[in-house]
């Protein structure tokens, strides 16, 4: 568990983060999310002291990080920025074991966790061990980034706009596989982004900032249906608003029972891809599966009351 | 149809064969009575019979011939070569021909044609070996290769009736010994530059205040005119070696080998420093965040990511200060600091343009070695892969 109790940064009499506090759980992704200038990445970098808070503290697991040194402290959280940051002269393999390094682990463990990760981001270690950054694609390299920041197990990984300088296409694999990998460690994870629709698709929480300020702290359903002050509304953005709604919610939340025609959609599907399938095709019910297997189906009616409903709470 | 012409023949192939062209007509070597006086200039087809004259001409118009075609560029760098042979071996026959009879002072020199012809050569082998574009080992190999085979022909004893080596045989020692001096001024002010220079180059690059009071410092040194600064040197040195007990019997004084020594580590500071920090700033900001979040001391990231990050343009600095301080050692010999320059001040003493070339010739050959040299190292010390990324 990371606590940010009371965090306040002052550059030049402004302050740029005002007196911020929220605890994030163990193994949960929070994004914080805010404009550029809202303080959101100063607030990432003063939980491994990249910058020094002017008052408050932060405790990893109950203890208060600015008791620990400095580098000791960087080597036990995770890094990952934008624009991936690899040293070009060394290879993939050495990137990854960078942290590894610096804590002393020995060779042969350093090789098996180097290929491990390389696994895990579906790289395969043979082919891509002996590259140097400048080899890979741009995709592959925000991997290695990221794979680089996991290497050592931190108790926290932070990362700024990681998926920052990628195509949309790429950005959304990159989502998917972060969001796979973080269930699969267990990791926690802290994340900055300027993109609404990424925190909600990545968040377990969203946190919004605004002017040096957390405006708002909760799920993305929260954020969504009760946005607590105008620009939290506008940066949820009103036109989107059922849409992202229905894409936190999985077809299987409203299965029902019953056969309908034409293409099958699996049940962890979101209900705007339903949604967008119904209207594509112009049918009023999609049949559901499960590994492959008819369940059940969901129905254009049921999408839009799920819609409805939400929205307008009592 | 122009066009069709350009494509076969090479731009520079074509200029430089017609300036080669031109060039046979200026005299090839020069006649003189003794070494003072000036001499007389004898066209390539005089220095010697036909029967020596015939083939060399003939290798010297296939040389500049195969210098034309636009696609082979081994046809002409192998081309360039049978020249240069043709050329040496004019010289040999020409020089034991024309001093025939001549006198026991006599002397045969280089003349302006053979000059504009080398020099023709070597551009047309230089520009078809800049479109093979070497790797820096075929690079370096070549080097070695060009320097055997030239050392060779120095050495086998055919140039010896040349007036540059007549000059050379009655001073053999006093050239070794200025050789030596010469590399020991330029190598060893450029070591103590470096050693002084990088650490300074890193403070300047921790410290901006240090930074904006040691680079103009430095750039101010630089534009001392080279005489002048060798000149303070002396009555500088001259107050230490009395003032300072124990400096004289160290070997500090006012003229020789320490005040040239010095002013040539003074002049190779700015490029070190300057380099140096420009290539730890050559590190892209990210990369140094991301070093900076994993945990890497500030030694850490200086010894692992910026320093080979670095290196090129860093050593690419020690190559500007090696060939500048190969030629400002020349004018060591001025101040009794030894060196090349010794016989070039000799040689403008006494009027021996040959004595001068004693001292010039070697000073720009040393540099030529160094510069290739250096820019290989700085090839090869560019991090793997990124040569091409």
């Amino acid at each position: 568990m990371i606590e940010i109790d009371n965090i306040t940064k002052v550059y030049d009499g402004r302050p740029a983060v005002d007196a911020v506090s929220m605890t994030i759980e163990s193994a949960t992704i929070t994004a914080i999310v805010g404009t550029s200038g809202s303080g959101k990445s100063t607030l990432l970098r003063m939980v491994n002291r990249l910058v020094e808070p002017t008052s408050g503290q932060v405790r990893i697991n109950g203890e208060p990080t600015a008791g620990l040194p400095k580098n000791a402290l960087r080597r036990r959280i995770g890094y990952a920025i934008q624009g991936h940051g690899l040293f070009p002269h060394h290879t993939v393999a050495r990137n990854i074991g960078a942290v590894p390094r610096l804590l002393g682990w020995d060779k042969d463990k350093i090789y098996t966790r180097v290929n491990e990760l390389l696994d895990l981001f579906s790289m395969p270690p043979d082919e891509f061990r002996d590259r140097y950054p400048a080899e890979l694609s741009g995709g592959q390299q925000q991997r290695v980034g990221v794979a680089r920041a996991l290497a050592s197990r931190p108790d926290l990984l932070l990362m700024d706009e990681p998926f920052g300088a990628l195509d949309p296409i790429i950005r959304t694999r990159a989502q998917t596989d972060l969001h796979r990998i973080q269930r699969t460690l267990g990791s926690t994870i802290l994340l900055v982004t300027h993109d609404m629709e990424e925190a909600i698709q990545l968040g377990d929480q969203v946190a919004v900032m605004d002017q040096g300020q957390l405006v708002q702290h909760g799920t993305p359903a929260e954020i969504i249906t009760n946005p607590a002050t105008e620009f939290v509304a506008e940066m949820v953005g009103g036109v989107d608003r059922p849409l992202r709604l229905l894409s936190l919610l999985s077809v299987s939340q409203i299965l029902e029972e019953g056969a309908a025609e034409g293409e099958p959609i699996d049940e962890e599907a979101s209900l705007r891809e339903a949604l967008s399938v119904c209207l594509w095709s112009g049918r009023n019910a999609v049949p559901v599966e499960r590994n492959g297997n008819p369940i059940g189906r969901v129905t254009l009616e049921a999408i839009r009351s799920r819609a409805e409903g939400i929205h307008e709470p009592s | 149809m122009p066009n069709r012409i350009k494509s076969i023949v090479s731009g520079p192939g074509l200029f430089f064969t017609g300036l080669g062209l031109v060039a046979l007509y200026a005299p090839f070597m020069t006649l003189a009575a003794n070494r003072i006086v000036a001499g007389e200039g004898v066209p390539v087809w005089d220095v010697a019979g036909p029967e020596a004259v015939i083939p060399g001409f003939a290798g010297l118009l296939a040389g500049l011939a195969l210098g034309l075609p636009a696609a082979w560029q081994v046809l002409r760098l192998t081309g360039a070569m049978i020249g240069i042979a043709a050329l040496i071996w004019l010289l040999m026959e020409g020089s034991t021909s024309l001093l025939e009879g001549a006198g026991t002072y006599a002397r045969v020199s280089l003349g302006s044609g053979f000059w504009c012809l080398l020099a023709i050569l070597l551009l047309l082998a230089a520009d078809a070996l800049s479109s093979l574009s070497p790797g820096p080992k075929m690079r370096g190999a070549l080097l070695a290769v060009a320097i055997v085979v030239s050392a060779m022909v120095l050495w086998s004893g055919v140039l010896t009736d040349l007036s540059i080596f007549r000059e050379y045989a009655s001073r053999q020692d006093a050239f070794f010994n200025a050789a030596w001096r010469h590399l020991g001024l330029a190598f060893g002010s450029l070591v103590v530059a470096a050693a002084i220079g990088f650490p300074l180059g890193v403070y300047c690059h921790r410290n901006k205040s240090l930074r904006s009071a040691v680079l103009p410092v430095l750039s101010f040194l630089q534009t001392i005119p080279s005489l002048a600064m060798f000149g303070i040197m002396i009555p500088l040195l001259a107050w230490v070696s009395s003032a300072i007990p124990g400096a004289r019997e160290l070997g500090v004084v006012g003229i020789g080998f320490l005040p040239a020594f010095l002013a040539l580590v003074i002049y190779s500071l700015l490029p070190v420093v300057a380099n140096t920090v420009a290539g730890l700033e050559a590190t892209p900001i990210v990369t140094l965040d991301a070093a900076r979040g994993m945990g890497m001391t500030r030694h850490q990231r200086l010894i692992q990511i910026q320093l080979p990050l670095g290196l090129p343009v860093m050593l690419a600095g020690l190559r500007i200060v090696l060939v500048q301080n190969i030629g400002l050692a020349v004018i060591a010999g001025l101040i009794g600091g030894g060196g090349f320059g010794t016989f070039v001040f000799q040689g403008l003493n006494q009027t021996a343009t040959d004595l001068i070339l004693l001292g010039a010739l070697p000073t720009v050959i040393l540099a030529l070695i160094s510069a290739i040299t250096m820019d290989i190292l700085v090839e090869l010390a560019r991090p793997n892969k990124m040569r091409h990324g």
